[in-house]
């Protein structure tokens, strides 16, 4: 049967991680490619890059970026951030990427989901969400809307239906992320998950708020997510993924043990 | 030379990169005669089946595959290519090369892990290989290691000496098939971790001799 999905997720801005990230050796790094290296050699079973580079004309510092990681490490990772075309896309599976994840410019023109899809295969293609917990309505029943920049901007779509049409546009995988869970360190969403994960039919990757190996299994379990994306829970040194997936191995969740 | 046949199905790079990153020298071609000059052959490829066997028929390089295979030159198949060698898929009711007696099937719907529930297609990251038999291919790989797929379709070999190996998804199905100087995966090794590089590397240095 499928491992579940251990994914650290990375920041990078203008080709250098956002944080320099401490190990328990104390070691900082800001180099993407050494810190992909040593989450590959670690048992990361994938990787997600976030580009969070400001100007559109220093985006060729996150190619060149892709290309050195891809030549370092043979596990699938994807490429999130600022791409915004078919032509995007092409460049960053191009460097090597195994994915890329579009997230707002999938809300304003969701074309590009089928387009992205049609071009390069719809295992290629993450539909990224951010989501926010709101009243139920007549136009959000489901209670969690999609907001976009960061979550300052409420976009009016319902997050369940937004999934569902995500998947029939034609995305191969979803990385829910939680704007309210973001961040806490107190646990990853798990009802929003759970609604997520048990109605579409690919992949659902839960993201934000992973701060203890408790709440990765939970997600895993309640949650029915299909991976879990961390990042401060092994970037600041307090767990290795070693730890988490013993863990998870112990309590009975099947995980890539062997790498 | 070590050809990595292009016919415009899917992302070859990565394919070459985990081979320089061995040490090995590669060349990305859709010429069938250097197809025929290479000491060995890696037939990737990420796409429908129907698509394929058009462009490997119009590039000449369905005739120069199944000569190559005659030839005895090792021959490694990966995802689609897997899918490729058998006499036809499902997928578009392709026929395809042939060089393996079966057909092509897609990944039956509700099928359900053993818990009850239900397993979503395509069949997409980490999961076991049983090796059936010793094979050079697979020499000095870790039997709990895990392999990176990514694919809707899976072979079915007729006959049960062309399967190397088995991997559970709700039903077992074969993902690893071999025939003479042929071995072909349903994975991609290119981004299976340590596992995946040791069996591009087995492969780089195989003769295409089964001693079974």
């Amino acid at each position: 049967m499928l491992s579940k999905r251990i994914i650290p997720c990375l920041d990078v801005r203008d080709g250098k991680l956002t944080k320099g990230i401490k190990f328990k050796g104390n070691v900082d790094i800001g180099d993407p490619v050494q810190m992909a290296a040593f989450y590959y050699d670690e048992g990361a079973d994938e990787l997600v890059f976030y580009d969070i580079t400001a100007s559109y004309e220093r985006r060729d510092i996150m190619i060149e970026t892709v290309r050195k990681v891809a030549e370092r490490i043979f596990i699938p990772f994807s490429v999130g951030g600022g791409i915004r075309t078919v032509e995007d896309m092409r460049l960053v599976l191009l460097a090597g990427a195994e994915k890329v994840s579009i997230n707002s410019s999938a809300i304003r023109d969701p074309g590009l989901i089928a387009k992205g899809a049609a071009a390069f295969g719809s295992q290629a293609i993450v539909l990224g969400m951010d989501v926010k917990k709101v009243s139920p309505s007549q136009k959000i029943p489901s209670g969690y809307e999609m907001v976009i920049d960061g979550g300052r901007t409420f976009t009016g779509l319902d997050a369940l239906a937004w999934a569902k049409e995500g998947e029939r546009l034609g995305a191969g995988e979803i990385c829910l992320n939680s704007i309210d869970a973001d961040g806490t360190q107190k646990g990853y969403e798990l009802h929003l998950t759970e609604l997520i994960a048990t109605s579409v039919n690919i992949p659902v990757i839960a993201s934000g708020g992973a701060g203890a190996i408790e709440h990765i299994h939970d997600v895993f379990t309640e949650g029915k997510a299909d991976a879990a994306l961390i990042a401060s829970i092994t970037h600041y040194g307090t767990h290795t993924i070693k730890e988490i997936k013993s863990f998870l191995h112990e309590k009975g969740i099947k995980v890539r043990m062997t790498w | 030379m070590i050809a990595i046949i292009d016919y415009k199905a899917g992302n070859l790079t990565s394919v070459q990169r985990a081979l320089a990153f061995l040490g090995r020298d590669s060349a990305i071609t859709s010429s069938a005669a250097e197809v025929l000059e290479a000491e060995r052959i890696i037939f990737p490829g990420v796409g429908a089946a129907g698509t394929a066997m058009f462009d490997l028929m119009r590039l000449k390089l369905d005739t120069a595959l199944v000569d190559a295979y005659g030839r005895g030159k090792p021959i490694l198949g990966i995802c689609l290519g897997t899918q490729i060698v058998m006499d036809r898929s499902e997928e578009n009711q392709t026929r395809c090369l042939g060089l393996i007696k079966g057909e092509v099937l897609r990944f039956p719907e509700n099928i359900s892990e053993p818990g009850g529930r239900k397993l979503k297609v395509p069949h997409m990251g980490w999961n076991r290989v049983k090796v059936m038999r010793k094979h050079p291919v697979f020499d000095g790989i870790d039997p709990q290691s895990e392999f990176y797929f990514v694919h809707s379709y899976f072979p079915g070999p007729r006959d049960t000496r062309n399967l190397l190996g088995e991997t559970l998804y709700g039903i077992p199905f074969a993902s690893v098939l071999t025939s003479s100087n042929l071995v072909a995966v349903q994975f991609h090794p290119e981004k299976s971790g340590r596992p995946g590089l040791r069996l591009l590397s087995n492969f780089c240095m195989w003769d295409g001799k089964d001693h079974a």
